[in-house]
Formats: structure tokens, C-alpha cells, sequence
């Protein structure tokens, strides 16, 4: 059986629907999100089992992954970040569009995990911002489902002009990413 | 000469014949020959055991840097472990120099292999490769100001400051 997504709060009568753009923009961003995987280690391989039959990340519309930052919605950093690896993360999230959202996956990835060590970076917050941490070493596939899930909660619900906020700014700034 | 008549005893005594005082000591942990060199002098005695014409030690198997820092005077050590494929027989050379001039000559001139492994060995422990053609760091970033393995640094990363010192052994 097919599911769709119900149609967001509004007022319905006869032959019209009327909602607020925030609302329907947000529908259709958290369905089709367009994950780029930046996958380093064993978190990878649990994000391949996700998007295989079995899981299914399509099913949350996330079927289509980008390998391009440039079409990519949202990051998603799977794995061990050395220090080495860091400037390139930062790149590749440079040149992402906005909107853009970050999720990281696995312990190491998000505080360096087991590797307290002096070539690897203590989790990537420490140089681009994240949306959803996903604990686990690595996470079970359900896990990983359950954050870009957070992520789609994220997206929904989002004010459209967050992304023009000083606020918004601020805190890139506060990471060092240039702003328009 | 066929592979059973290259042995521990032969080598060492065909080295102990042509070097003699410059082998400092040898020993067979596990019944691997290793044995020690001055440091200056590892291009000439690596060079000898790959010409030989019986010994042929024609592959550079590992080199690797180690850091004793109770060793006063011979902090610093290069491990060379040298293979002969046509014997099938392996060995290891070991040489230490001083922590405050560490100075090795390089192996570049036998071995190709030798160039990545020598930065490899310069990036960890800030070994100086004498004569080596691009000494510059291979794994850590390019920013690291410091050689990562020696003792006196810190394994851990030292920005962190969320994890209480009693539980992690510092």
C-alpha cells in the first residue's frame, strides 16, 4: 500500500486547501532531503545497510544521495574525522546550499568516540555546526533512521526565514564560515 | 649456496668478519637476528648485506623510529628489518642516536622504499634523514608543530576538557 504524507494543518473546503508557505515548503524539504554521505569508517558501512532494502532510508524520501555538495541537503559525517580531515569536512560543508543540515553519526563523529588521541578531531561540532547526534558504535541502522527522522522533525517545522537570521549568522560566524 | 645454509650463526659471523667492532651487540629474540650499528654507519654495513653475494638482502621490509628516553645518549632509534628473497631469511638492524642531534643517514641510495618510510619516521619522532631528497611530514597535517610519538607529548588530545582525569588514567 502506498503512503503519502498528510497534507499540513489549513482550512479546507470545497475545491480549495489554504495553508501557510512555511508549512508546505517544510512538507516538501523533510520528503525529499538529499543526503551527501561522508562516510570514513564503520558508521558507513552501517549507513549502506540503511540504505539497503532491509531499512530502506527511501522510504523517508531520502533515496537519492548527493556525491556532490552542491546538491546536498543534509551532511551526514559517518565515521572517525582525523585532524588532517577536518579542513576538507569544512569544505565540503562550505559548499553545500542552504538550507543544509549536519548529522552525526556515531560516537566518533561526534566527540571523537574511543580516539582520544592527538590526530583525531574531538567531534565535528568542533568546526561545523550539527543538527542531530546519533550515539552508537557504530548505530544500528534504526538509529541512523531515527535521526535523519529528527532531522525531517527539523526541517518541517523550520521558520523560512531562519537561515537570514543574525542569529542564524552569529553562529556561523562563531564556527568561522563566511556568511552573504 | 641454497636457502638451509644462510643461518643466524653464518650471517652473523660473515658480518662479524667484514665489520667487527661496528656490530655493537646482537641478540635472537624469538630466534630473529637482530643486531646493533652506529648510526653513521648503516648505509655502508645495509649496503654490504644487500651486494653480498650469498646474504642478498634485497628487500627493505620495514623501517620504523622508537623512543627510550631513559636510554641517556641513545634516545632515538631507527629499526631496519631487511628481508633476502632468495634465502628466505630476515633480520633486523637496530641504531640509536641522541636525542638532541637525531641524525641519521638516509637509505634512499639502496632502497627506494625507503623514501616514504623515512618521512614517515621523520613526522613521528623528528628523526633528520641526512641526504634525504623531500624530508617534509606524510601523515599528521602539515600545521602539527611537534613529532607526535616521542614520549614527552601527550597521547591524548589536550583540547579536550569534558573528561575527568581520575577515569581516563592521566
Amino acid at each position: 500500500m502506498v503512503k503519502i504524507v498528510d497534507a499540513p494543518e489549513g482550512v479546507e473546503g470545497h475545491g480549495f486547501f489554504a495553508t501557510s508557505l512555511d508549512k508546505v515548503i517544510g512538507m516538501a524539504r523533510a520528503n525529499s532531503l538529499w543526503p551527501l554521505p561522508f562516510a570514513t569508517s564503520c558508521c558507513g558501512i552501517e549507513f549502506m545497510a540503511t540504505m539497503g532494502s532491509n531499512y530502506d532510508l527511501g522510504r523517508f524520501g531520502s533515496e537519492r544521495l548527493s556525491f556532490s555538495p552542491r546538491q546536498a541537503d543534509l551532511l551526514m559525517v559517518m565515521g572517525t574525522i582525523a585532524k588532517k580531515m577536518g579542513p576538507v569536512l569544512k569544505q565540503v560543508y562550505d559548499q553545500m546550499a542552504e538550507p543544509k543540515w549536519v548529522i552525526a553519526v556515531g560516537a566518533c563523529a561526534s566527540s571523537g568516540g574511543i580516539f582520544d588521541t592527538y590526530s583525531v578531531l574531538q567531534g565535528i561540532d568542533k568546526i561545523i555546526p550539527v543538527d542531530v547526534y546519533v550515539p552508537g558504535c557504530p548505530p544500528r541502522p534504526e538509529q541512523i533512521i531515527e535521526g535523519v527522522m529528527k532531522i525531517q522533525e527539523l526541517a518541517k517545522h523550520e521558520s523560512l526565514r531562519r537561515r537570514n537570521s543574525d542569529e542564524y549568522k552569529k553562529m556561523l560566524e562563531s564556527y568561522n564560515i563566511e556568511t552573504i | 649456496m641454497s636457502a638451509q645454509e644462510i643461518n643466524n650463526a653464518s650471517v652473523l659471523e660473515a658480518l662479524a668478519a667484514e665489520f667487527g667492532e661496528l656490530i655493537i651487540n646482537s641478540d635472537e629474540p624469538y630466534g630473529f637476528l637482530t643486531i646493533e650499528i652506529p648510526a653513521e654507519k648503516n648505509t655502508a654495513i645495509i649496503q654490504w648485506l644487500k651486494e653480498h653475494p650469498t646474504i642478498k638482502m634485497n628487500f627493505l621490509t620495514d623501517l620504523c623510529g622508537v623512543h627510550f628516553p631513559d636510554n641517556k645518549g641513545k634516545e632515538i632509534g631507527v629499526v631496519y628489518h631487511l628481508h633476502s628473497w632468495t634465502n628466505n631469511f630476515r633480520m633486523r638492524i637496530k641504531c640509536f642516536v641522541a636525542a638532541a642531534t637525531p641524525e641519521v643517514p638516509t637509505l634512499i641510495t639502496l632502497f627506494d622504499a625507503a623514501n616514504w618510510m623515512e618521512r614517515e619516521t621523520f613526522d613521528f619522532y623528528g628523526i633528520q634523514f641526512v641526504g634525504h631528497p623531500d624530508l617534509r611530514r606524510i601523515l599528521n597535517m602539515d600545521e602539527m608543530d611537534y613529532h607526535p610519538l616521542l614520549k614527552q607529548y601527550a597521547l591524548e588530545d589536550e583540547t579536550r576538557d569534558d573528561k575527568d582525569d581520575r577515569f581516563f588514567g592521566r
